[in-house]
């Protein structure tokens, strides 16, 4: 899949978000002593974040790449079910890329 | 030897974030294939790790770009996975609090999940001056700022040269997983992953516009967590610790 935006769009995305990751991370290293602290409410909802926004941006990845569930014929699945199995056992990043993309190649080239 | 010469603490630094340097290579190398293949110029995939510099929002923002999601819901999605270093940037402040304004904007701008959790661990373990405080954290922030921008220049070139049929973008959404998997933890962050995803795919089955079900799976899985969270508090009561 190819973006269909040009560069205005794109580049306006980068800046903003750079501008607005800057001022998260700036937060607090420079407005020490004005606000002390994360409310503890915060602090424990951004906890679920991660796991929250990851697994919306993978599951559709594998599970319905084209808009709809598709189990039977999508490589995808295949390839995500046994890379989930490798990113559990070995826990490292590389080990879940070529996992995946082998299974995914082997099914798209191999069989 | 080399760290027999340098400052101790810049050469703690350098020996500290060695194994993690290695870690962060191929997901540089992703980031920067993945934009190609996305249909983003050489300089956008590069301008995204120079300003943005956090790899899994930047995964996010070339993800959605290639979808042709709504910008807002893109810069949205990239700005809430960028929240979690609010903490982060609060909890470190008391440490980088006496250097100088110039050094602290430098240092606001390199932080990231590892150079915040090796930084923390140093100081905890042992009394750092202001001065040796600053040198672990810039030469572990800047070694891997350095890393970050040599693999994506590396990844967009690989990303050039691979035909699309190898459908290397494939590889974004497994480093997502990569990350994903080990950050469940415990029953409430399973329930927020389990909510997330599920929401997610019922929102592209819906057909959402703008991808709106990533925002609704996310805001959806963040509530399931709090509310398993308290489930759980509240049959095991008097032990508040569930993660």
């Amino acid at each position: 899949m190819s973006t269909e935006y040009g560069p205005i769009a794109i580049w306006s995305v980068i800046l903003s978000l750079g501008i607005l990751t800057y001022t998260i991370r700036a937060s607090f290293v420079t407005l020490f002593g004005l606000i002390d602290d994360v409310p503890p409410e915060i602090t424990n909802a951004l906890r679920y974040v991660p796991p929250a926004v990851l697994a919306a941006l993978t599951v559709p990845a594998f599970l319905s790449p084209t808009g709809s569930v598709e189990i039977i014929g999508n490589e995808r699945v295949f390839a995500g079910i046994a890379a989930t199995a490798a990113a559990w056992y070995f826990d490292d990043v590389t080990a879940t890329i070529v996992v995946g993309m082998c299974i995914l190649w082997i099914i798209r080239f191999g069989l | 030897m080399l760290s027999s010469r340098l400052p101790p603490e810049i050469a703690r630094g350098i020996r500290d974030v060695s194994p993690i340097l290695l870690g962060i290579i191929p997901f540089g190398l992703v980031s920067g294939v993945a934009a190609i293949e996305a249909g983003l110029t050489p300089v956008q995939a590069m301008g995204l790790s120079v300003f943005v510099f956090a790899g899994t929002s930047q995964l996010a923002v070339i993800d959605l770009l290639a979808q042709n999601a709504a910008l807002s819901v893109t810069l949205l999605t990239g700005v809430v996975i960028n929240l979690r270093m609010l903490m982060y940037s609060a909890s470190i402040a008391p440490s980088l609090q006496s250097i100088h304004g110039y050094w602290k904007a430098i240092s606001a701008y390199i932080l990231t999940d590892q150079s915040y959790a090796l930084a923390v661990a140093r100081y905890a373990d042992s009394d750092l001056t202001a001065y040796e405080r600053l040198q672990y954290y810039f030469i572990v922030a800047l070694a891997l700022w350095i890393v970050w921008q040599i693999t994506t220049i590396i990844g967009i070139l690989v990303g050039a040269q691979v035909p699309d049929a190898w459908g290397l973008g494939f590889a974004v959404p497994l480093v997502f997983l990569a990350i994903l998997v080990p950050a469940i933890t415990s029953q409430p962050k399973l329930a927020a992953a389990i909510v997330g995803g599920t929401v997610a795919v019922g929102g592209e089955v819906l057909s959402l516009p703008y991808n709106l079900g990533l925002i609704v799976g996310g805001l959806a899985g963040v509530a399931a967590g709090l509310s398993t969270e308290r489930i759980l508090n509240k049959r095991t009561t008097g032990q508040n610790d569930v993660d």
